[in-house]
């Protein structure tokens, strides 16, 4: 789903446009409940025993990543953006993703194992 | 001499100014955060069996305010969309909206979760004085079920000056269900609702405690993260607030009549940030309620 355009300067189109727009907002809607649906499937399964706590943590992070792309992609309109703004996340990727490396680093110490 | 590109985009990045200030500072955000989430992890795997506590939280309050900030996120995509069909009146709504939302989930935060955590007490047992208290902590069954141990005795402190004062030589407390009945099988899982203390008073030494607080930052790795990340979150929720209430008032009308698209990315950028606290809230949610 893209963005709504910007608006024309010509106010003869601004019906059309605003038309145009209001196709966008059902999507928004949509998102919204899936959102809420989303949690209660959150709270519901961490009620299941996956069998180990790691599964469960395991599950639970894959439904909030699913989330979290949902408003990444649709709220924040990341599912259509100029490439200045990926190229600004690509590197913020990066070094998140090494520290998130440097944490397991610590805890799985390869140099004293 | 007029600042260029805050309506229009710049013709190379495509991109007006604000929605690049906007990005490098989430950009920013999202290492901050990841810090204190990392901490997390790396507290998180080095504890102790035993030492992580699960099920402190009130999952249904939790959950509505999970609702209630994905509402809002709703809302405030909402208020931007009517402003770009320019309906100002519909923006204006949808916006009060966006700000009562954020107003329940602070004072959700701050007069019910916080201040319930703050009376509520937990003593860590030493190791050597574990067996004294069994019928507290039911150990055996816990080791029968290949549950992790239990070394803490939670409940509301009925003696209060037991804190300070150095002649009171035990802790009575009103124990929580898991230490009033520890062999009930009902208590090995956290439950969803959230159940008081019970009328049982638990008698502890203070020689047989290793630390005992409320629950405060002090009282474990768990508390410290989850008041240190909870209380960021909350900052960030204040600020999205205020910056709203501030686009909501009159003042911004005026940007509305003298330039409608100027205010649009105004509330479009704020948004930006607003979903951005809610994504996080996300994570934080399940981390520290559920798992």
């Amino acid at each position: 789903m893209n963005n709504p355009p910007d608006i024309s300067q010509d106010p003869s189109e601004h019906e059309e446009y605003a038309h145009n727009v209001q196709k966008h907002v059902r999507g928004y809607l949509t998102v919204g409940a899936l959102l809420l649906a989303f949690t209660a499937i959150t709270v519901a399964l961490s009620y299941v025993n996956f069998g180990t706590r790691k599964a469960n943590i395991a599950v639970a992070m894959l439904v909030a990543t699913l989330k979290a792309g949902l408003v990444a992609a649709i709220f924040m309109h990341l599912a259509a953006e100029k490439r200045l703004i990926y190229r600004i996340l690509i590197f913020t990727g990066f070094f998140v993703l090494g520290l998130f490396w440097l944490t397991f680093l610590a805890w799985y110490n390869p140099v004293v194992r | 001499m007029e600042i260029p590109y805050t309506v229009s985009t710049r013709p190379d990045t495509g991109l007006w100014n604000a929605k690049v200030g906007i990005w490098l500072f989430l950009a920013s955000e999202v290492m901050l955060f990841g810090g204190l989430f990392s901490a997390y992890v790396f507290l998180r795997l080095d504890a102790p069996p035993g030492m992580w506590p699960h099920g402190l939280l009130n999952v249904p309050v939790g959950t509505m305010n999970t609702a209630i900030l994905i509402m809002s996120s709703v809302t405030v995509v909402l208020a931007w969309a009517a402003l770009k069909m320019r309906r100002y009146r519909a923006y204006w709504w949808y916006m009060l909206a966006t700000i009562l939302c954020g107003v329940i989930f602070l004072t959700v935060k701050l007069v019910y979760e916080w201040p319930q955590k703050f009376e509520h007490f937990g003593a860590y047992i030493k190791p050597e004085a574990l067996e004294k208290y069994e019928q507290y902590l039911g150990n055996k069954h816990a080791a029968e079920k290949g549950l992790p141990p239990r070394l803490e005795i939670t409940g509301h402190l009925h003696n209060r000056q037991a804190l300070n004062d150095p002649n009171i030589k035990e802790y009575e407390i009103k124990l929580d269900p898991v230490n009033a009945d520890p062999t009930n099988p009902a208590m090995d899982r956290p439950h969803f609702l959230y159940v008081p203390p019970t009328d049982k008073i638990g008698k502890i030494d203070k020689e047989d405690v290793e630390r005992a607080t409320m629950f405060l930052p002090t009282h474990s790795a768990y508390f410290a993260s989850y008041f240190t990340i909870t209380g960021l979150h909350g900052l960030h929720v204040l600020g999205g607030v205020l910056v709203f209430i501030y686009m909501w008032l009159p003042v911004s009308k005026k940007v509305y009549q003298r330039n409608p698209e100027h205010l649009a990315n105004r509330v479009e950028v704020c948004g930006l940030f607003w979903h951005f606290v809610d994504l996080i809230w996300i994570f934080v949610f399940p981390l520290f309620y559920l798992l």
